[in-house]
């Protein structure tokens, strides 16, 4: 800190325009207060989501204890880990194969595939996902999680393809040029060279993937068969009852394991300067 | 100097070629995983969708292998049930109304509460400005069901906003915010802010600032200065902002569920409902088919701005 | 040192028996062209045919875009001619993918390995060849010596500086013993006096290795300072080949001439063996292939023109001062002849006062015996 006289007084910015910073404070406050909200009450002793009654963990305990919740988190998580492993390898093919290239014929259509998921209403891919694998069902009887996780895979493919390719445009191709120079074979070059430096790409891509699948509800809701909740679509149908502070406890779970994916996106994309 | 006739070389462009060729194979070998997976579960069906907006729907659900073209008719008229004739649908017409009018509204609104912020982040000192921004990531990359739930708790008849007006004694009943338009702009407003700020944050983080002293040197106020040299500057984010954030909305269907209930539906929820009570899947996917024609529309006419905008420069 | 670990290594992958093929050249380019399409076409390499000898230190020297690197690039095989065939030690080497070519590169911005230390760039190619690892370790370790980076072995290379990275790329290269070393412009990003130093440097790793060094630059000084062998580029072609002398003094072509050294450029006649200058003086020349006599362009270096105040006597040509430029070890004079050609003379700076006319003076021009070239264009 420095001393107050010799502090200069702020003089005339360009930067600031009369109420600005007043408008994005309040708008940090909005971001948060409703998810501050939720997650205080998740600790509510009692049955309320709006009068606190004391602190208590009451409502985790119950949602650890109930059977549906613990079955629609595994089964979310089971989903979310095949279904981004899938799509970063897939993704991660599909970049190594779109980045770095003249115009090959088809570059153009490959790339808009890629990125189709991103273009269409989520609920519109739904209901086409609805009705083609309710034909496939009928025809077939068969009703495993093969659906969702193909689902899943599909969309979660532009997510995990973004930051794989951003890596990937910013590495120099003349180290692998370098690396065939020395005798590398091509499956060398890409274990010795290629991987290791697209490496934190192919990590960010695998976090966005992987939260992505685990927030879906539309696509999820549309595809599943029978009793295969998972902890979103679990969630919708709660609501339609009698909300307890147990929502609030499963939500503050999901906050908290997106939060530290993301975080650890952010460190690792940080990383890479 | 070697003498031409010796060249026993390969022939011309032979070499050239032989690469392409292989080079092109393996590019599409690599591409062929991820294409497969998005034509089987993404862009398929959505072929198959157009052939079941041609087709009769059946009794219980799914279709009749009957060609028809009632489906699309039925999108905005409708058949009169005592003398069979055609008019508007005004159901229909209604939640297409609703679902345009609740999208321009929230992105009219996140663009109000979006460029003060993302001004705020990009006019921070570098050190500080990484924080701001994660600040307002996080709540984008969280669950999106969470999100809405939050806001739903926030404005129930029981929740926090009712309680704290009633104990300071504003109001004695709750005032009614679920279930109506106003719930679901205010709800989608709050979930897509995000994407309203980052665009525009990296326009802000872009601007060359010389400029704008350029204007207060040129005798330019504070709110002309902003008019006449900030705001164009700062309008490719602000358009990529506004499409990020109508697109989705125009396809909104959690939030609206959530918070607008039964009666309030946009255009997803009328979708939805005709693979569920209302039975009718060719009337669904024709309906699918007009969002994502809408969709595409508002895309096109954001390539179209922005290839302009970047001819001009 | 002698380089020993390189004999040690002997020749690498599917290097061609050396006794019989002694007279072989190390690489030989037959006809190669290149074009690359695209919005509009290139000639990049335009009928280019050159043999380098065994152990040369060759040099491409041309200015950017002039196809020297696209050269390089074809003989490393990181690109294929659309037009010829590629030679190496008698081998033709057009279909060899570059992972099986004895040739290393040194590249410009040297491409070393980020998330690799110091050693394990070296050992790279090593390991790729299949090597035992003592050996890889043995190679390593001379190699570091070689390039006197020993104690930056555990280093990563992006915690060294550009100069150590120069040496790390080098001895990345030379390493697995290739047949051919190709340099890439490597000393373009080095400051003057580290470029001066690596310029001995390469010379001596050239002479200790006995490897075939084919170097690219842009830098006419430097060509000429390292090379046994210069080829000068321009627009896809080979203009000429030669040793740095031949080169700076007997230019074939004017774009050679301009591009190497400074030059004046006079008109003569050319008659028999000998020129009539424009502005005056006959001088014997030896006449290149190709020239027909009548009306020729000459080249004049600045270092072989004396200048003296006062009227010009017989064979010497008369003109002005116009200019009297002062650079250290020598003074350039800018004169305007009485033809109405401008000409740059050059001398040495002596100890003690000039005798130099000065600006405004009317001077005599002699040109030393055998200083004229007669310039094929």
């Amino acid at each position: 800190m420095s001393e107050p006289a010799v502090q200069p007084r702020r003089g005339y910015s360009v930067r600031t325009l009369p109420g600005f910073a007043v408008m994005a404070v309040f708008c940090f406050i909005a971001l948060y207060a409703p998810i501050i909200i939720l997650v205080v009450f998740s600790f509510n002793a009692g049955t309320s989501l709006a009068i606190w009654e004391g602190f208590s963990l009451r409502w985790y305990a119950q949602a650890a204890a109930n059977e549906a919740v613990q079955e629609a988190a595994v089964r979310s998580l089971i989903l979310a880990s095949i279904a981004a492993t899938v799509a970063t390898v897939a993704a991660t093919m599909a970049a190594l194969a779109t980045t770095r290239t003249r115009r090959f014929p088809g570059r153009t259509m490959i790339y808009a595939l890629i990125n189709q998921p991103l273009m269409v209403p989520e609920i519109v891919t739904a209901v086409a996902l609805l009705i083609v694998f309710a034909w496939i069902k009928v025809a077939t009887g068969h009703t495993s999680l093969i659906y969702l996780i193909t689902a899943h895979t599909a969309f979660c493919i532009p997510f995990a393809y973004l930051p794989i390719r951003a890596r990937l445009e910013t590495m120099d191709y003349t180290l692998e040029t370098a690396a065939r120079d020395l005798y590398a074979s091509p499956w060398n070059v890409f274990s010795r060279v290629t991987l290791p430096l697209m490496w934190p790409g192919i990590i960010a891509g695998y976090m966005l993937a992987f939260v992505i699948s685990l927030d879906d509800v539309v696509i999820t809701e549309f595809v599943k068969s029978a009793g295969q909740e998972t902890l979103p679509t679990f969630m919708l149908g709660q609501l339609r009852r009698v909300v307890t502070p147990e929502i609030n406890a499963i939500s503050t779970v999901i906050l908290a394991a997106g939060a530290i994916l993301v975080s650890l996106f952010f460190w690792l994309s940080r990383g890479r300067k | 100097m070697t003498d031409a006739s010796l060249h026993t070389g390969p022939a011309a462009g032979e070499l050239e070629r032989e690469a392409e060729q292989a080079d092109n194979r393996s590019r599409w070998m690599l591409s062929t995983p991820a294409i497969v997976i998005i034509c089987l579960a993404a862009a398929g069906p959505l072929m198959v969708m157009v052939l079941y907006s041609f087709l009769t729907p059946g009794d219980y659900g799914n279709v009749k292998w009957e060609f028809s073209t009632q489906a699309w008719v039925n999108t905005i008229l409708q058949r009169d049930i005592f003398d069979d004739t055609l008019m508007w649908a005004d159901a229909h017409l209604s939640i297409f109304w609703r679902s345009l009018s609740l999208s321009l509204i929230t992105t009219v609104l996140t663009f109000v509460f979006g460029l003060p912020t993302a001004w705020f982040i990009a006019t921070q000192p570098p050190g500080k400005k990484e924080f701001w921004l994660f600040l307002v990531t996080v709540p984008f990359w969280s669950n999106l069901l969470v999100r809405t739930i939050a806001i739903q708790e926030l404005i129930r008849a029981e929740g926090v906003i009712n309680n704290t007006l009633k104990f300071l004694r504003i109001i004695d009943e709750p005032i009614q915010m679920m279930f109506t338009d106003f719930a679901i702009a205010f709800g989608m407003t709050y979930v897509y802010l995000p994407l309203m700020v980052l665009p525009i944050y990296a326009a802000v983080d872009k601007l060359d600032f010389r400029l704008v002293e350029a204007a207060h040197d040129l005798y330019a106020t504070r709110w002309r200065t902003f008019w006449r040299v900030i705001l164009p500057l700062v309008k490719p984010g602000i358009i990529a902002g506004s499409i990020l954030v109508f697109i989705p909305s125009l396809g909104a269907y959690v939030t609206p569920r959530v918070l607008g209930g039964g009666k309030n539906l946009m255009f997803g929820n009328l979708i939805e409902l005709q693979f569920g009570q209302g039975r009718n899947w060719p009337l669904g996917a024709a309906l699918s088919l007009m969002l994502m024609a809408a969709v595409m529309v508002a895309l096109i006419w954001y390539v179209r701005v922005t290839s302009r905008e970047r001819a001009d420069v | 040192m002698k380089m020993v670990a390189g004999q040690e290594l002997g020749t690498t992958g599917m290097a061609v028996n050396s006794d019989a093929v002694a007279e072989e050249p190390a690489v030989e380019a037959r006809r190669i062209s290149k074009i690359f399409q695209g919005e509009t076409e290139v000639r990049a390499l335009d009928d280019v045919s050159v043999s380098i000898r065994r152990n040369e230190f060759f040099t491409l020297l041309g200015p950017s875009g002039c196809g020297k690197t696209t050269l390089l690039r074809v003989i490393a095989g990181f690109e294929p001619p659309t037009m010829g065939a590629l030679y190496l030690a008698g081998t033709d080497i057009s279909r060899l993918p570059p992972n099986q070519r004895p040739v290393n590169t040194v590249f410009q911005n040297y491409a070393l390995f980020p998330h690799m230390s110091v050693a394990n760039n070296i050992a790279f190619g090593l390991e790729m060849l299949g090597k035992p690892k003592d050996e890889v370790r043995q190679t390593v370790d001379d190699m570091l010596r070689l390039v006197q980076m020993e104690a930056l072995k555990t280093r990563r290379t992006s915690e060294i500086s550009g100069g150590q990275q120069q040496r790390v790329a080098l001895a990345r290269a030379l390493a697995p013993h290739p047949e051919v070393l190709l340099l890439d412009e490597p000393l373009s990003a080095l400051d003057l006096k580290l470029r001066k130093e690596m310029q001995i440097e390469l010379k001596r790793l050239q002479n200790e290795t006995g490897i075939t060094f084919v170097f690219v630059t842009h830098d006419q000084e430097e060509a000429l300072t390292m090379s046994d062998r210069v080829a000068v580029m321009n627009a896809g072609k080979i203009l000429q080949i030669g040793s740095p002398q031949e080169i700076y003094q007997h230019p074939a072509e004017r774009f050679v001439a301009n591009f190497i050294g400074e030059s004046n450029f006079l008109d003569a006649t050319l008659s028999g063996g000998t020129v009539d200058l424009k502005a005056g003086g006959r001088y014997d020349v030896t006449v290149p292939e190709g020239v027909a006599e009548g009306s020729v362009s000459v080249l004049v270096r600045p270092e072989h023109a004396s200048v003296r105040s006062g009227p010009a006597g017989d064979g010497e040509m008369s003109g002005t001062i116009e200019t009297v430029v002062y650079s250290g070890e020598a003074t350039t004079l800018h004169l305007r002849l009485a033809t109405g050609e401008p000409l740059k003379a050059r001398s040495p700076n002596s100890p003690g006062e000039g005798t130099l006319p000065g600006q405004g003076e009317e001077a005599a021009v002699s040109i030393g015996a055998g200083a004229v070239t007669v310039l094929r264009d």
